[in-house]
């Protein structure tokens, strides 16, 4: 066991190394200077200001220069919020993303295993039916696509038909609880349609098994053979869901936080990257990289433990 | 004689006649044997849900490709005094010319901010989404499966750094690398597309391209594990072993049993990456590191409309519900096809 998660957490590793040299060496492919765009600035201006942040020294050493640093948690300065440390800026827009990914993955778990089961337990039949269309149709839904239309429905549509001069829900910003409701929706629907299927076909692969027979056979009544032995078993895909859904939910906040004006992470490296600002792309990177990663490990990890039936290999 | 003797091995000599001819008429197999093909065919055929979806494929694949060549307007064109019309309204220059006694073909989803026919524009739009999809999708068949199944045969310490490659390649957050390589790649493109000898890139785009290539070299990796599974699985299985116990060569093996049955797998795992493809680009074309304009993409146009929603919503709503339905019934064409044609699945 203990080898295992060594080996997982060094592959882990090597894979946060693998994206910060990455990132490293491709940005600076990146034809365009983080000062080119700036037409105020002479060209001394510019050689001096690529000067002071290093930027004139040859690619190499400025890699070596910046995984030391890193090592010893300095990320350096940004290029463009000229007097604001990469880590600073991190330590205050990541909470934003991170608070809106949370109450995410909670409801996506909340609404999609009980709908899961639902759907299940009742297979076949109508409620069945109406779960598996709902889930389909939610996978094919884009998170920029429904953030769009919600922004558009709850922010003019129905304030129109109302004949109301206010929005129904605000529309920027994350100031109050009101605000969370669409971006988290938008966020939400993928993931929660998602685990709905992947929770009942689990369940239903569940179901089939012997060990359900046989608590059938002794008498036990259907929910307490659901609560019991099933869903205990059926609930292990859903669980390794959590990586990827994690992945998804960054994807997702990079449109999300710039549609709906909430000072995130995302917004934060998607703008990084049309400015050129390059510590403040290898920050953001490396930040999201290694939290989808450390949950991808965490998941495998645990996965082995709460299922004793993998074999370790 | 018989009782006498009851323990021996005496036998019946009738047991050993030759069969007359309606006995042997009776052991001939009655039934055309169905192949692999005609039979996953048949459960796809009876999948209403899997015909549906294709059917609405392919009006859709009409839509792109063939309805914008007798389409009277291009996508890039701007007709000056028709901007910002409501569908099924004219320009002024378009009344006078009605007026004239001229037939104007109708704008049926009006025009945008640069008096282009929109219609078309989401003709194109689909165009280039499909196409990214279709083509992303193949090449990605392509690489992953030749990568999954040279690793799967070959087993051993190549099966192993082979492996141990796609492992970090696969933790690594796909999204971040494809929204940094997508830009990277557009400009060394574009100075190659103006080399003499890459004047086909120019007709591509260079930003198409850029996107195929990133899609290619991060998504391959699932299907080099899915295929490296199967064919591992595979080649351990008693029918291969049956096969090899009656003398087949590798060759053989390969060709009837393992591709035969690995191809069902592949053939799903295509249909399903196409919408993933799809999602992604509109998803970068949202961000603004899409295609680049005028050419228009669904994500493009999306995001074009988002600013002026108020007034013109159908600008956004057409190609919004358009995206979400393309990727619906590829996903649900794929379920389709895995119920038919993977042979695990069967039953």
């Amino acid at each position: 066991m203990l080898k295992y998660a060594l080996k997982r957490i060094v592959t882990g590793l090597l894979s946060i190394f693998m994206v910060a040299t990455l990132t490293f060496f491709l940005m600076n492919l990146v034809p365009g200077g983080p000062f080119v765009a700036e037409k105020s600035i002479s060209a001394e201006a510019q050689a001096a200001l690529a000067a002071k942040y290093g930027l004139d020294k040859p690619l190499l050493q400025r890699y070596v220069t910046y995984m030391t640093d890193l090592l010893k948690g300095d990320m350096g300065v940004s290029l463009k919020q000229r007097g604001r440390t990469v880590s600073d800026i991190i330590f205050t827009k990541f909470p934003v993303s991170a608070s809106l990914a949370a109450v995410a993955v909670v409801i996506s778990l909340l609404i999609g295993i009980p709908l899961g089961c639902l759907a299940a337990y009742n297979r076949g039949k109508i409620p069945d039916n109406i779960i598996l269309v709902l889930a389909t149709c939610g996978i094919a839904i884009p998170s920029f696509i429904s953030s769009v239309l919600l922004l558009y429905s709850f922010g003019m549509y129905l304030p129109d038909l109302f004949g109301l001069d206010h929005p129904i829900l605000p529309t920027v910003g994350l100031s109050t609880a009101a605000n969370y409701i669409m971006p988290v929706t938008a966020l939400s629907i993928y993931p929660t349609a998602y685990i709905t299927r992947l929770m009942r076909s689990s369940l239903l692969d569940v179901m089939g098994q012997d060990y359900i027979r046989t608590a059938k056979a002794k008498g036990l009544p259907t929910s307490k053979t659901i609560f019991k032995h099933a869903l205990r078993n059926a609930l292990l895909p859903v669980v390794t869901y959590v990586g990827p859904m994690l992945a998804g939910l960054m994807t997702g906040s990079f449109v999300v936080e710039k549609i709906f004006t909430i000072p995130g992470l995302g917004k934060e490296f998607v703008s990084s990257i049309t400015n050129r600002d390059y510590t403040m792309i290898m920050g953001t990177t490396i930040v999201l990289a290694t939290l989808v990663i450390t949950a991808n490990v965490i998941v495998d990890i645990l996965y082995k433990i709460i299922d004793p039936r993998i074999k370790l290999k | 004689m018989m009782h006498n003797r009851p323990f021996s091995l005496h036998i019946d000599p009738d047991d050993f006649a030759p069969a007359t001819s309606e006995e042997k008429e009776s052991l001939v197999i009655m039934r055309d044997s169905v192949s692999f093909w005609k039979d996953g065919l048949r459960r796809l055929v009876k999948n209403r849900i899997a015909m549906v979806s294709f059917v609405i494929i392919m009006l859709i694949v009409m839509f792109a490709y063939l309805l914008p060549v007798f389409w009277p307007y291009r996508y890039e064109q701007q007709i000056l005094g028709s901007e910002n019309l409501a569908p099924f309204k004219y320009g002024e220059t378009e009344q006078a010319r009605i007026d004239a006694g001229e037939k104007v073909f109708p704008h049926i989803f009006g025009t945008d901010k640069n008096g282009r026919d929109f219609a078309v524009r989401l003709m194109m739009g689909t165009r280039i989404s499909l196409t990214v999809g279709l083509v992303c999708a193949a090449l990605v068949l392509l690489v992953g499966s030749t990568y999954g199944a040279i690793a799967g045969f070959a087993g051993g310490w190549v099966d192993n750094i082979m492996m141990r490659i796609t492992d970090i390649l696969y933790t690594i957050p796909d999204i971040l690398l494809i929204i940094l390589l997508s830009v990277i790649i557009r400009d060394p493109l574009k100075e190659l597309s103006e080399v003499s000898g890459f004047g086909w890139m120019q007709r591509v785009g260079p930003n198409l391209l850029a996107i195929f290539i990133v899609f290619v070299l991060l998504y391959w990796v699932g299907m080099a594990r899915i295929t490296r599974s199967q064919v591992l699985v595979l080649k351990e299985s008693e029918f291969v072993t049956a096969a090899r116990a009656l003398g087949a060569g590798n060759g053989r093996i390969i060709r009837n049993h393992l591709l035969t049955n690995c191809i069902g797998t592949l053939i799903v795992t295509t249909t399903l990456q196409i919408p993933s493809a799809i999602f992604t680009e509109s998803f970068l074309s949202f961000v603004g590191l899409g295609v680049a304009a005028p050419m228009p993409s669904l994500g493009s146009l999306a995001t074009d409309a988002v600013k002026g929603m108020n007034t013109f919503p159908h600008l956004l709503l057409l190609p919004a519900v358009l995206i979400s339905v393309i990727i619906l019934v590829f996903n649900l064409f794929g379920d389709g096809l895995r119920d038919a044609f993977d042979p695990k699945l069967k039953n």
